[in-house]
């Protein structure tokens, strides 16, 4: 399974992303800068990890969205390639309308980091599969920017859909306001492309993957990601 | 030619920051402020000196750029 993670200037979580990835399907992504204009050949997973490409100037993602390489992640999303955003990733692929919706301030104001607690709203994605729908997990979150936002049309087609990949969650794995620090809609904390081949979310799955960062909770995601590749 | 692009939060877009400085203009007293909206104005200096054009141009920057539409309006002003 060759991987490909995408370089922004500004971007930070580039190297945890690589571990994780590596950890689950035993190969080294390659690392790409932005000013590319194609992807390398024989691409199967394209990442945008998280960080704060452009300085967050304008808004978030909006100028990594209008990269050099972005055309070739478009076209690469047209024929059915398989993409993973977190964090600012998630707000780069809202912005380059590779998913719906966007990314607003949080509801709250302040930067959020802390751990949350994730639901997985379905097992129908190459990034979930591993997981049992209802099932909880813990995961880093790191971010001014993860109120999800989208028009009523956009959300009741993504709960009809099942495309919602992520809820926040209290510890009894109940949507709950108080768990929705963010402010998002729907406690929307990730969303799947109608192909269910693009995933965005807001918090840190590649934060937990092995016990020396605290705990393995995120490792299911890029388990997943080496499951659908090996049936492939 | 100058074009001024306004970029505003739709209606109906949560805008924290615009409540939270409602709310620090209640606290130094001032009554009588209803909602508070934020956005951007960006100025842009055009080579283009037809004003038609001009709006055009801007126009597409706007959707293109400087506004997300999906949470954005935006309006464009001639200087």
């Amino acid at each position: 399974m060759n991987a490909v993670i995408l370089l922004f200037p500004g971007t930070n979580r580039e190297r945890d992303m690589a571990i994780a990835l590596e950890k689950a399907t035993g190969r080294r992504p390659t690392i790409l800068f932005h000013a590319e204009t194609s992807l390398p050949a024989g691409t199967d997973l394209v990442v945008l990890p998280g960080g704060f490409s452009h300085g967050d100037y304008l808004r978030c993602g909006a100028m990594a969205a209008r990269s050099p390489i972005m055309p070739a992640v478009a076209a690469f999303a047209a024929q059915g390639g398989h993409i993973l955003g977190v964090c600012n990733g998630f707000q780069i692929l809202t912005e380059a309308q590779l998913l719906p919706g966007a990314l607003l301030r949080n509801a709250a104001l302040r930067f959020l980091s802390m751990d949350c607690t994730l639901r997985v709203e379905t097992s129908a994605s190459p990034f979930t599969g591993r997981w049992q729908k209802g099932a909880t997990f813990r995961a880093p979150m790191a971010h001014g920017d993860g109120n999800y936002f989208a028009d009523d049309a956009t959300l009741e087609a993504l709960e009809k859909e099942d495309r919602v990949a992520f809820r926040y969650v209290d510890e009894a794995g109940a949507p709950t306001e108080a768990a929705n620090r963010n402010g998002a809609r729907n406690n929307i904390a990730g969303i799947l492309s109608e192909n269910r081949r693009i995933l965005g979310m807001m918090p840190h799955p590649e934060d937990l993957v092995d016990p020396l960062m605290g705990g393995i909770d995120g490792l299911p995601l890029f388990e997943s990601i080496a499951d659908a590749f090996a049936r492939a | 030619m100058k074009a001024i692009v306004t970029v505003m939060p739709r209606a109906g877009v949560l805008d924290p920051e615009g409540k939270a400085i409602g709310h620090a203009l209640g606290t130094l007293g001032f009554g009588g402020v209803g909602e508070v909206r934020t956005g951007k104005i960006i100025e842009l200096d055009l080579s283009e000196t037809d004003p038609a054009r001009a709006r055009a141009q801007a126009e597409d920057m706007a959707r293109r750029l400087l506004a997300n539409t999906v949470i954005e309006s935006f309006r464009v002003e001639l200087a």
